[in-house]
């Protein structure tokens, strides 16, 4: 597996801790609009990522993600840059 | 045509459902008379205030008022100018001299509200490529400083010192970090580890503000806040106040000894960009600071206030947002905004006003009444307080 698809699977795995509405996911389910997490679930998730890679995700990367795909796209880069 | 204002929409349908089941609107009322610190008229009914920040009960001292008056008669209503212009008078550095010493501190940099106190020093220290780290329960005026400026913003769950360590250790050792606190969190009343969390913030380098509003003269040795209290006010690089709590006026403040902090008073945009206070709030600000100073009686009054009515409410069965009491705060936690707001205005037909606090204000979705306590609240209206609640709370069926 690309450390892609690794980070992926890991990241989907968590999802399916907060994901209470069994949504089937694909990179472009939205964790807004498709999940329908809330501020509080966002950031429960966010801490469960960041832990798992040893990695800090600000308040203004997670402005730019809306979706599954580009969290895993930034989350590989920030691995990548460790 | 999209009309801009159809993002309200889910607000103004809250609003329209929660009015339409017959309750006062809580987020309307007019205080028509006031009579002290601890009393209002309220729809012609006279009402025992318990959800101001008038945790010292400075607004009706008489030596307060006698200053305010004289620097109106002095100086006039207003200044006209902003602080870097034509805006500080002889009252600006007067009550910035008592910040000093009540602080023991080299500076101090008053703002027009403390809501830009906030606001400007978050968003000019930290700028870009700095990281601000804080907890997620802070304030909006904290939250809107990082929003403002252009620093990279981690926050951490709250209290949580595990999750603040393991955020910190992760940027980049050589960034800029400023970690913002609060001694006392005004929605639960629960208090920050300070002494913990600040010492974990100084492993990591990184520098620490605290917000003290709700602390500022009674809590510590000598009103100074939390960190005093946890004995760690000599390593916190900034603490952030205000005087529209225990001073009992309006404005905001920055006290620090950190040896460049002049420079703020150049480059800091809310304190640049809008006309300095009056010379009235800041004469009452400089004469309330001094008597607090001198408050150990008031201090040690307010607290068993707060003693007896956590553990009031905790007899009659209410759901309390702390454990122990452990500030002038005490939340009462409702079950939904529908049965809160019943309870709000029951409480208010008893004649008792308490603070209705909902989401996005509120933590975890709660909605609490909030009571804050004054020194000047006497063990008797304390005692009467709880009877109002017993009343209300049976009439609603929360207890």
């Amino acid at each position: 597996m690309s450390d892609r698809a690794q980070i992926s699977a890991a990241i989907l795995g968590h999802i399916a801790d907060f994901n209470k509405k069994d949504i089937a996911l694909s990179d472009a389910t939205s964790f807004v609009a498709d999940l329908e997490w809330d501020s509080l679930t966002v950031m429960d998730f966010v801490a469960a990522v960041e832990d798992e890679f040893d990695i800090v995700i600000s308040m203004n990367m997670q402005a730019e993600i809306e979706n599954i795909g580009q969290l895993v796209d930034a989350v590989t880069t920030l691995v990548a840059a460790k | 045509m999209s009309d801009l204002f159809s993002k309200f929409d889910p607000i103004i349908d809250i609003r329209a459902n929660l009015l339409a089941t017959g309750v006062t609107d809580p987020f309307s009322l007019v205080m028509e008379k006031v009579l002290s610190p601890t009393e209002a008229i309220c729809n012609g009914r006279e009402t025992i205030l318990l959800g101001t920040y008038n945790y010292m009960g400075m607004t009706f001292d008489a030596d307060v008022i006698a200053a305010g008056k004289q620097a109106l008669d002095d100086f006039g209503s207003g200044t006209t100018g902003s602080r870097v212009l034509n805006g500080t008078y002889a009252g600006h550095r007067a009550v910035e001299d008592a910040l000093r010493q009540f602080y023991d501190c080299q500076h101090a940099m008053v703002f027009s509200t403390g809501y830009q106190a906030n606001l400007g020093i978050i968003s000019t220290i930290a700028g870009k490529g700095d990281y601000i780290i804080l907890d997620i329960d802070s304030h909006a005026s904290i939250w809107d400083g990082c929003a403002m400026g252009k620093a990279e913003t981690v926050p951490f769950k709250h209290n949580d010192i595990e999750a603040m360590d393991k955020r910190l250790g992760r940027l980049p050792a050589d960034a800029g970090k400023l970690v913002v606190l609060e001694g006392v969190y005004s929605m639960l009343g629960d208090i920050a580890p300070l002494k913990e969390m600040v010492a974990v913030a100084k492993k990591h380098g990184a520098m620490v503000l605290v917000d003290e509003a709700h602390s500022m003269g009674f809590i510590g040795e000598h009103g100074r806040g939390v960190a005093e209290a946890a004995g760690v006010i000599d390593d916190v690089d900034f603490i952030i106040g205000t005087f529209s709590k225990s001073v009992g006026t309006v404005g905001g403040f920055c006290v620090s000894n950190h040896p460049k902090f002049e420079v703020l008073r150049l480059v800091c945009r809310p304190y640049v960009f809008t006309a300095s206070l009056p010379p009235s709030v800041v004469a009452t600000a400089a004469t309330s600071i001094r008597k607090l100073m001198h408050g150990s009686n008031k201090r040690a009054h307010l607290w068993e206030n707060s003693k007896r009515l956590h553990a009031g409410l905790r007899e009659l069965g209410f759901q309390l947002g702390t454990e122990t009491p452990q500030s002038a705060i005490i939340a009462v936690i409702m079950p939904d905004l529908e049965p809160g707001a019943m309870m709000w205005e029951a409480l208010l037909q008893e004649g008792l006003y308490v603070n209705l606090a909902r989401p996005p204000a509120t933590p975890a979705g709660m909605t609490l009444l909030r009571c804050s306590l004054c020194a000047e609240h006497s063990s008797e209206q304390v005692e009467e307080i709880l009877r109002r609640f017993e009343r209300a709370g049976k009439k609603v069926g929360i207890i």
